[in-house]
């Protein structure tokens, strides 16, 4: 274990970029724990006389319409929009890596067959559809949560296929077989792992994306309602106060928003740096 | 001639292969929309306290007391005749909304992909020549910041910075100032109108109203097109016929425009059709912070209010146009690269 430890400390050492988004990273697992004790003030509590009040000393990031304390409840919507990504991307992830392995093991029809109702699924307007799905499944964060996931399901599957068929007839595959593993077995015990390092490259970017398109989501006004505190909510929120000079109500949960994304698709591109230099663009 | 009929083969195979999507994605959405809450005969019905009878008659007109499979049939023939239903929102036949809409959207897709295109092969390029150069890291910062920010805070604060601040831009709300005349209606495209009357004074103040929510647009796509152009360049410029061209001593711009660029094209051409679809879909956000009267506006509220047939008919169209778009990229493929067509 320390031995993979410093290894990492010693790939971080080379990729400084990298070392700074692997940082920014666990910072926001700091505050996503955190937050409810690190907020200066009540982030659902309004306080309407100190509606609209610019940044200052006491409220470092202004408050809202309705005197609510604009740092605090950026603070505190950390976990929910952390949550909402994190759960989206390993739902689709865990989903997506065991049925595109399957169809690359075992090919023929079902590989077929798969291939074809991805291809259905990536000629939607996949922001529309996540859409539709919240509206239909109901107006429910955990609707956003399985909406975002059955949208990135997709790449995962593609990915997940590419890399296990590649593999699938090497000479440790072959061994496999003829010491008598089941194909179950091969496929979760030996060519999951093997592809993993591949697919967090993919995970990593993939979070921030998730992150975008939930604020996106909670932005229309599905999901998420209004008092609690999500980055996508708080902006449109603030949207109606841009055109009277107010920008602090969109430019800092904007800001939230721009960092994390930051942070996780620096960490993508660094992991993808680090497991396959010549992907690098 | 032999290479038009290749590239009408290859534009006929891609078709006929696209159909069982498409039909896909028919039935996926129809099965979607039954799912959706309320009920559409109550809400168009006369009011609130419209009678059982009423909204039991309104069911029969829709078909909606039919089983699901008899509804999609009938879907399935409306749209075999051209129909899309019609929208109980704005009254029209879905078709003629969307036609209605359409070139709004078109038009403003269209711009910020010519602006991000504008913008990102010449940095692409430059941040090829001078690989880990510090415009080469300057560039890929500008790409990276782009795609972190959502379009709806960019949207935002371009309206804060330009018509707030600055005031230099126009009121941030729909495609052409209320008390403007607008154009005779000739391609639906505001610019091309204005151009063609000659009213230039009516194109600048269209100009003006597109400018910011196309460069909200461009920003979110610079990052996919300027590294993929600055990949593909990175790896021309490095081969055999360039280290030729140059010692010929063929001039700079000759060598990186003419024999760099047009071998570096087709994975860019690749990347921007993907971006132009996604840019069509990803509209609705931008479409919002704008006010702008496109199909993306129009099917997002007729999806909040739970409105089928525009929704239905939004996504057919965005994957009919999804189809197009990657036609298109073949046929520019074989116009870039002669060697694709002959498989």
């Amino acid at each position: 274990m320390s031995a993979t430890l410093k290894h990492a400390a010693w790939v971080l050492r080379g990729n400084p970029v990298t070392a700074l988004a692997a940082t920014g990273a666990t910072l926001l697992v700091l505050i996503a724990i955190f937050a409810p004790w690190l907020a200066p003030h009540d982030p659902i509590l309004s306080n309407v006389p100190m509606a609209l009040q610019p940044p200052s000393a006491t409220y470092w990031a202004g408050t809202d319409q309705l005197g609510r304390d604009v740092f605090s409840r950026l603070l505190v919507a950390t976990r929910l929009d952390l949550a909402i990504a994190v759960s989206a991307v390993g739902i689709s992830f865990a989903a997506g890596a065991v049925i595109g392995s399957f169809c690359g093991y075992i090919g023929g029809w079902l590989d077929k067959s798969v291939g074809r109702l991805v291809d259905v699924l990536m000629a939607f307007p996949l922001f529309v559809l996540a859409m539709a799905m919240v509206a239909a499944l109901g107006n429910r964060v955990e609707n956003i949560v399985i909406a975002t996931a059955f949208i990135n399901l997709p790449f995962y599957i593609r990915f997940a296929r590419a890399e296990v068929n590649v593999r699938r007839n090497l000479g440790w595959v072959e061994a496999a077989r003829s010491g008598g593993e089941s194909h179950m077995t091969i496929v979760l015990r030996y060519l999951l792992p093997n592809i993993l390092p591949a697919m967090a490259v993919q995970i990593s970017l993939n979070l921030g994306w998730a992150i975008l398109n939930a604020a996106g989501l909670s932005f229309i006004g599905l999901g998420v309602q209004p008092p609690t505190p999500e980055w996508g909510i708080m902006v449109a929120e603030g949207a109606r106060f841009i055109t009277a000079g107010q920008w602090w109500l969109v430019a800092y949960p904007g800001l939230a928003l721009m960092l994390t994304v930051l942070c996780f698709n620096l960490l993508g591109d660094g992991l993808r740096d680090i497991l396959d230099p010549r992907m690098r663009t | 001639m032999r290479a038009l009929k290749s590239v009408g083969v290859r534009v006929g195979r891609r078709l006929v292969a696209s159909v069982p999507a498409l039909l896909g994605v028919v039935v996926f959405t129809f099965v979607l929309m039954r799912v959706l809450p309320g009920d559409p005969a109550v809400f168009f019905a006369s009011g609130p306290n419209a009678g059982q009878a009423e909204i039991q008659m309104i069911r029969e007109q829709m078909g909606l007391d039919r089983p699901v499979h008899e509804q999609l049939i009938r879907y399935f023939s409306e749209i075999g005749r051209g129909q899309l239903g019609r929208s109980m929102t704005t009254g029209q036949a879905v078709v003629a909304d969307l036609r209605e809409r359409l070139p709004a959207s078109l038009e403003l897709t269209l711009v910020a992909l010519i602006l991000a295109l504008g913008a990102a092969i010449p940095l692409g390029i430059l941040a090829a020549l001078r690989p880990n150069s510090p415009l080469d890291h300057v560039v890929r910062f500008v790409c990276s910041m782009g795609v972190c920010v959502p379009t709806f805070v960019s949207g935002l604060l371009l309206i804060y910075v330009f018509y707030v601040v600055l005031g230099i831009a126009p009121d941030p709300t729909g495609r052409i100032d209320i008390f403007a005349a607008s154009p005779p209606d000739i391609t639906g495209f505001l610019l091309l109108d204005f151009a063609i009357t000659g009213d230039w004074e009516g194109w600048r103040a269209a100009a003006g109203q597109i400018i910011l929510p196309a460069c909200t647009m461009a920003l979110f796509v610079l990052a996919p097109l300027a590294r993929m152009t600055r990949a593909s360049m990175l790896a021309v410029l490095g081969s055999d016929f360039i280290r030729t061209a140059r010692s010929i001593g063929l001039s700079r711009w000759k060598v990186i425009v003419v024999h760099g660029l047009r071998n570096a094209l087709l994975p860019v051409i690749t990347i921007t059709g993907i971006v132009f679809s996604t840019m069509l879909g990803a509209n609705v956000l931008v479409e919002k912070v704008f006010s702008w009267p496109g199909v993306g506006s129009y099917a997002l509220d007729a999806l909040l209010g739970s409105d089928y047939a525009p929704v239905q008919g939004f996504v057919l169209m965005m994957a009919l146009a999804f189809v197009v778009v990657n036609l298109l990229i073949d046929v520019l493929y074989g116009i870039a690269d002669p060697r694709v067509n002959v498989e």
